[in-house]
C-alpha cells in the first residue's frame, strides 16, 4: 500500500500499519462471509459429516433407545443386501431406459423442427412445452392416462377395469420411465435444436456439393458437430434420472413389489417412513458415490471423445 | 484439355464425362433468382465454355454468388434453365452435378483432420480405399499439405485451410470449379501469392473454373473473360482487357479500374471548329468516330469519361483546374484536382513527371483517342465500334 514517491522516515510505524490494516481486512472479510458460512454450515457442512459419521451407527429399534456403533458392518451388510442391489439395479434401469430415449426423441424433434416449413414454429413451440412442466403435472397427466377405470392408454391397450399399468410390476418402470421422457423432453429438444442451429449451414452445404446424401451429411457433419451438446445432455440426464424422486413418490410410490424404488425412493423410505437413519445415511453416501463417480467418468470421456469446435 | 498427364486421373466414380467433349461447359438461360419480393438475379444469360476461367465480378450483394449457388444446386432458379455439359441439371441434385465448390470461409469440416476433409467428397462417392489414400497423397502433394494431413482445421493458418479447401475441391476431378470469393480471407501478400498459383493450378488442370470475386484485380489478373454483374442485371462479359477499354456502359467504366475513371456531366456542342463536349471547366475535343457520332446531337446532354492515366497537364489544355490533393504512391502520383461545379478529376503521372502544386491553377488535356462517351439517361456507352 506505500506509494512511490511518498515521504518515508526511517523508524515510521509503517510495518506496522500495514500489519493491522490486514488483519481488519480479514476481520471484515469473515464478517461479510459470516451469513453464508452459517448457512452452509448448518444445511451443508454439518449433515455431510453428520452423514458420513451415521453411517457407523445401527438405528436402535425402538426410538428413544442409545444408537450403536458397528463401525463398517452396517455399511457392509446394507451395500450387500438384496433390497440395496434390487435398488440399484431398478435406479440403473431407470436411467438406461430414460436417457438415451430422451436424446434420441429430442435430436429427432429437433431436426424435424429445424426444417425450414411454414408453421414449423407452432411445432417448435409444442416440442419445447414439457420444459415449462412440472414433474407433479407430468405425473397427474400420466397418472390418470395410465388409470385402469378412466385412463385412455389403458383403454387404448385393452386393459381398462384389470390391472392398472402402474401396478403391473413388469411395466410400472417402463411407465414411470415414459412419463419422465415426456416431461424431459422439452428441455432435450431445446438443447438440441440450439446445437442444430450452431451447425453452419456452409458446411452442410460443402457437404452436399461434395456428393454426401441426407444421410451422410446428418452422420458425418451434423451429429459429429452435435456431440458435445449430446454428452451434456447425457451428464444431466443421468444425474437427474439418479435423483429423480418425485415422479416415482406421486405414481408408484416405488411399488409394485418395489419394481420402481430407485435409490433415492429407498432413502426416502428409510430416512422418513422406517425413521432408520444410519441405513438411509449409508444409501446417501452410495448415492453420492455413484453420482460423483459418473460425473468423474463422463467428463473423463469427454474430454477423450467429443469433438470441441474452435 | 481435363487430362493433363502428371495430374491424378479423375476418379471411376466420378460422374465425368470424357475429357476435351466440352463436358466442363456450363450454360445459363433466363436465370432469375427471387426471395420474395427481392430479385437477386435477372434474367441471366451466359456460356462458360470447357476449361475456361470465368470471373464473376460485382458489388457486394449484387448478385454473384446467388449466381454460383444456383449453378452448385445450393439454390433453386425461379425461372431459367442450367445446363451442365450437355445435362440440364434444373432438377439435379449438387451431389449428382458434379461441380466442386470452394467457399469463402472454405467450410472445413472441423471434426475431421486434413486427410479426412480431402478424403470426404471420396468416400461421399465410394471411391475404395486404396484409391482414395491414393489421390489424398497425391493432390497433398501437389498443394503441399503433406506434413499437415493428420491436423485438424483449427490448428491451420488462414492460407493453409485455403489449401486444403483447394485440395478438397480438386481432389474428384470435377467437371467444373466454383469457387466464392475464395482469397478474401487471405492477408494482401498472401492473396497475391495464391492468386498466381490459382492461376497456376487452372493451367495444369485445364477445368472450367466460374470464379466469384468483388475485388477488381483479382478479376484482370485471373479471368479469362470477366462477367460484371451489379443488381442481380448482368452488365458486360468480356475478355478482362477489352472489359477495361470499351466498358458497356457507367457502372462497368466506374467499377473497374483503379482509381476510378473520371466521368463528368457534359453537353455536345458542334457549334465550333470540331464536335466536343462542354463540360465545367472547358470543352473536350471528340475523337473522329464519335464526332461523327454526335454529329447532329447539338445540346444532347451526355456523360463522358477518361482514365486517369489518359489524363494529363498541359498549357494548352482545354479544361481547366485547381490542384486540390496530390497521392503519391512511389510508382505513381495521383493528382486530384477541382473542376468547375465542384467535381473532382484525377490525373495519374508516372513518378518522375513534375506535379503541380496543391492549390495552383492548371489545364487538363485528355486523349482524345481514349475519351468515352456514355449515354446521360440509360448510361449506356455511346460507340461508333461495336463492342468486342
Amino acid at each position: 500500500m506505500s506509494f512511490v514517491g511518498e515521504e518515508r522516515r526511517p523508524g515510521t510505524r509503517r510495518p506496522r500499519t500495514r500489519r493491522r490494516r490486514r488483519r481488519r481486512e480479514i476481520g471484515l472479510a469473515f464478517l461479510l462471509l459470516s451469513p453464508s458460512l452459517v448457512v452452509f454450515g448448518v444445511f451443508v457442512f454439518y449433515p455431510l459429516v453428520k452423514t458420513f459419521s451415521l453411517m457407523f451407527y445401527k438405528t436402535p429399534p425402538f426410538p428413544g433407545l442409545p444408537s450403536r456403533y458397528v463401525g463398517f458392518d452396517q455399511i457392509r451388510d446394507v451395500l450387500t443386501s438384496s433390497d440395496f442391489l434390487e435398488s440399484l439395479r431398478t435406479t440403473v434401469l431407470f436411467a438406461l431406459y430414460t436417457v438415451p430415449t430422451g436424446i434420441a426423441l429430442g435430436l429427432l424433434l429437433a431436426v424435424v423442427a429445424h426444417q425450414r416449413l411454414r408453421g414449423i414454429a407452432v411445432f417448435r413451440t409444442i416440442f419445447s412445452s414439457t420444459v415449462a412442466t412440472s414433474v407433479a403435472v407430468a405425473s397427474v397427466i400420466f397418472f390418470t392416462l395410465l388409470n385402469p377405470q378412466v385412463g385412455l392408454v389403458s383403454y387404448w391397450l385393452g386393459r381398462e377395469g384389470g390391472t392398472g399399468i402402474l401396478q403391473d410390476p413388469r411395466w410400472a418402470l417402463p411407465a414411470v420411465s415414459i412419463a419422465t421422457v415426456w416431461q424431459t423432453l422439452g428441455l432435450t429438444f431445446i438443447l438440441m435444436s440450439a446445437a442444430l442451429q450452431a451447425v453452419p449451414d456452409e458446411l452442410l452445404e460443402a457437404a452436399a456439393v461434395d456428393g454426401a446424401g441426407a444421410w451422410t451429411r446428418f452422420r458425418r457433419v451434423t451429429l459429429p458437430l452435435l456431440s458435445p451438446t449430446i454428452f451434456f445432455a447425457t451428464v444431466i440426464g443421468l444425474i437427474s434420472a439418479f435423483q429423480a424422486f418425485g415422479q416415482i413418490d406421486l405414481l408408484t410410490e416405488g411399488g409394485p413389489l418395489n419394481k420402481t424404488r430407485v435409490l433415492t425412493y429407498y432413502l426416502y423410505q428409510a430416512a422418513f417412513r422406517s425413521n432408520n437413519d444410519g441405513l438411509a445415511a449409508v444409501l446417501a453416501i452410495s448415492l453420492f458415490a455413484i453420482t460423483l463417480g459418473l460425473t468423474l467418468l463422463q467428463l473423463r470421456l469427454i474430454e477423450r471423445r467429443v469433438f470441441y469446435a474452435r | 484439355m481435363r487430362s493433363v498427364a502428371a495430374e491424378p486421373s479423375a476418379p471411376s466414380a466420378g460422374a465425368s464425362g470424357a475429357p476435351g467433349t466440352g463436358a466442363g461447359r456450363v450454360t445459363l438461360r433466363g436465370v432469375t433468382k427471387r426471395f420474395g419480393k427481392v430479385t437477386a438475379v435477372s434474367d441471366v444469360d451466359l456460356d462458360v465454355d470447357d476449361g475456361e476461367f470465368l470471373v464473376l465480378l460485382g458489388p457486394s450483394g449484387c448478385g454473384k454468388s446467388t449466381l454460383l449457388r444456383l449453378i452448385a444446386g445450393l439454390e433453386d432458379p425461379t425461372e431459367g434453365t442450367i445446363t451442365i455439359g450437355d445435362d440440364v441439371v434444373d432438377d439435379v441434385e449438387p451431389k449428382d452435378r458434379d461441380v466442386a465448390m470452394v467457399f469463402q470461409t472454405y467450410a472445413l469440416y472441423p471434426h475431421m483432420s486434413v486427410a479426412a476433409n480431402i478424403e470426404f467428397p471420396l468416400r461421399s462417392r465410394h471411391v475404395d480405399h486404396g484409391e482414395r489414400t491414393r489421390l489424398v497423397h497425391e493432390v497433398a502433394t501437389s498443394l503441399g499439405l503433406n506434413g499437415l494431413l493428420d491436423r485438424r482445421p483449427a490448428a491451420l493458418s488462414g492460407g493453409q485451410r485455403q489449401r486444403v479447401a483447394l485440395a478438397r475441391a480438386i481432389v474428384r476431378r470435377p467437371l467444373v470449379f466454383l469457387m466464392d470469393e475464395p482469397l478474401s480471407n487471405l492477408d494482401a501478400k498472401l492473396r497475391v501469392q495464391t492468386r498466381a498459383e490459382l492461376i497456376d493450378l487452372h493451367h495444369r488442370l485445364g477445368t472450367t473454373v466460374i470464379y466469384v470475386t468483388h475485388d477488381q484485380v483479382e478479376a484482370m489478373t485471373m479471368g479469362d473473360r470477366i462477367t460484371v454483374i451489379t443488381d442481380g442485371v448482368v452488365q458486360q462479359t468480356g475478355r478482362p482487357q477489352d472489359v477495361y477499354d470499351h466498358p458497356a456502359n457507367l457502372f462497368v467504366a466506374r467499377f473497374i479500374g483503379s482509381p476510378p475513371m473520371n466521368t463528368l456531366a457534359g453537353t455536345v456542342a458542334t457549334d465550333g471548329d470540331a464536335p466536343a463536349i462542354v463540360v465545367p471547366g472547358g470543352r473536350i475535343p471528340l475523337p473522329a468516330s464519335l464526332a461523327a457520332l454526335m454529329a447532329g446531337h447539338h445540346g444532347r446532354d451526355v456523360t463522358i469519361g477518361v482514365r486517369p492515366e489518359h489524363l494529363a497537364f498541359g498549357a494548352d489544355g482545354p479544361v481547366a483546374a485547381t490542384v486540390t490533393l496530390v497521392e503519391s504512391l512511389g510508382h505513381e502520383r495521383l493528382v486530384v484536382c477541382g473542376v468547375g461545379g465542384g467535381e473532382l478529376v484525377i490525373v495519374r503521372l508516372d513518378s518522375d513527371e513534375d506535379v503541380p502544386a496543391v492549390g495552383s491553377a492548371v489545364r487538363i488535356t485528355a486523349a482524345v483517342e481514349h475519351v468515352h462517351l456514355f449515354d446521360s439517361v440509360t448510361s449506356a456507352r455511346l460507340d461508333g465500334a461495336p463492342v468486342p
